[in-house]
């Protein structure tokens, strides 16, 4: 099978920039978000729609980026 | 434009579609753990996990020469194999392997130029069933340290102001953060190793993945006083964003004496006494 519908966006999440890839794998659709710079991978979700699995990818990478503590530098 | 020093250790996605089933090539998809593999992967790939079999599951450190042995052996990979790495993360633990790899002195090893990310981005075909390969027969070499950076090292390196690469984000270097966004605290101080220069892994990299081009990293590299004249030190947190540094320097750049720092800042960030430089990098630091 084939990746279809391959897609990237950035957004802000909990004040860090994150990045969401989606994909199409079959029936069902796969998203990934990353912490952008440095890149590392929060999290893996997949849903019915791309809808789904973004919300839910989000959901994780909120609560994992919430946790992030600043100090000063 | 200059071609890489040793551009016979990249492939590209097209090349690897075109060598599927060349029975003297194994994929091996490198990731933090199996998750992505099993979502889907390039057909006839293996999966290595780097949290469980690239690295010592009881003291921190990389597998042993049997324990390295014993994983090749048991993907099917003999010592005559070219075996292709790829993995998410723009390669990071992909870049992990092939330094081991080298380490245990495997001769024909190659990184999927973008990784993971190109072949799903470009649509091209995963499969999902796991290959099974029968046990080959493999014997690794005595492991060369020249490419493995100690702390000892590392100390002497900062004290002669000699070049040292800080491959983490910009807030990682200056101690805002102590590891990347989203991910766990393994340091009990932020900042960074004194005299170090921050040249973040991803600025060696374009937005598809790839590897930047001889020209840009030569003068990305470059314009931070990195021309390969003296010897390297690259490191992160863990030691696998510099992997990918480490790489680019030695591979692609074609730099002599250029070593990665696998203990980084989870190793000095947790020492007693180490010293520590906040903020951005000092005066001297640039003009060394």
């Amino acid at each position: 099978m084939k990746p279809e519908s391959y897609e990237e966006k950035r957004l802000e999440v909990e004040g860090w920039p994150v990045r969401l890839t989606s994909y199409k794998l079959g029936d069902v659709f796969h998203c990934q978000a990353d912490n952008v710079s440095p890149g590392a991978t929060l999290v893996r979700e997949t849903g019915a729609t791309r809808d789904e699995a973004e919300r839910k990818a989000l959901e994780v990478a909120r609560r994992r980026l919430s946790r992030t503590r600043r100090h000063s530098a | 434009m200059t071609t890489y020093a040793h551009p016979e250790v990249l492939v590209t996605t097209s090349w690897v579609a075109e060598h599927l089933r060349d029975p003297k090539l194994r994929l091996v998809e490198v990731d933090v753990d199996t998750s992505a593999y099993s979502q889907g992967h390039i057909p006839g790939a293996i999966a290595w996990a780097w949290t469980t079999q690239l690295a010592d599951q009881v003291r921190r450190d990389i597998l042993s020469q049997a324990e390295f042995e014993n994983l090749l052996a048991s993907s099917g990979i003999s010592n005559d194999t070219t075996v292709i790495l790829y993995g998410d993360n723009n390669n990071w633990f992909a870049a992990w392997a092939f330094w081991q790899a080298k380490i245990y002195g495997h001769r024909d090893v190659r990184i999927l130029d973008g990784g993971r990310k190109k072949w799903i981005a470009e649509g091209r075909d995963v499969a999902t069933d796991v290959p099974t390969y029968p046990r080959a027969s493999y014997k690794a070499l005595a492991a060369d340290l020249s490419i493995r950076a100690y702390l000892p090292q590392v100390q002497e390196q900062s004290r002669n102001r000699q070049p040292l690469v800080d491959v983490r984000s910009p807030q990682e270097f200056t101690g805002e953060i102590l590891a990347p966004p989203g991910l766990p605290e393994t340091a009990q101080r932020g900042g960074h190793i004194p005299h170090a220069r921050n040249i973040p892994w991803g600025k060696a990299a374009n937005d598809d993945g790839t590897f930047k081009s001889y020209d840009e990293l030569k003068a990305l590299y470059g314009g931070e006083g990195i021309d390969g004249t003296r010897p390297i030190i690259a490191y992160c947190r863990i030691g696998e964003r510099s992997s990918h540094t480490w790489f680019v320097l030695k591979y692609l750049l074609g730099f002599q004496n250029v070593t990665n720092y696998d203990g980084s800042w989870t190793e000095w960030g947790n020492l007693v006494g180490a010293p520590v430089e906040k903020g951005t990098a000092s005066a001297s630091a640039r003009a060394a």
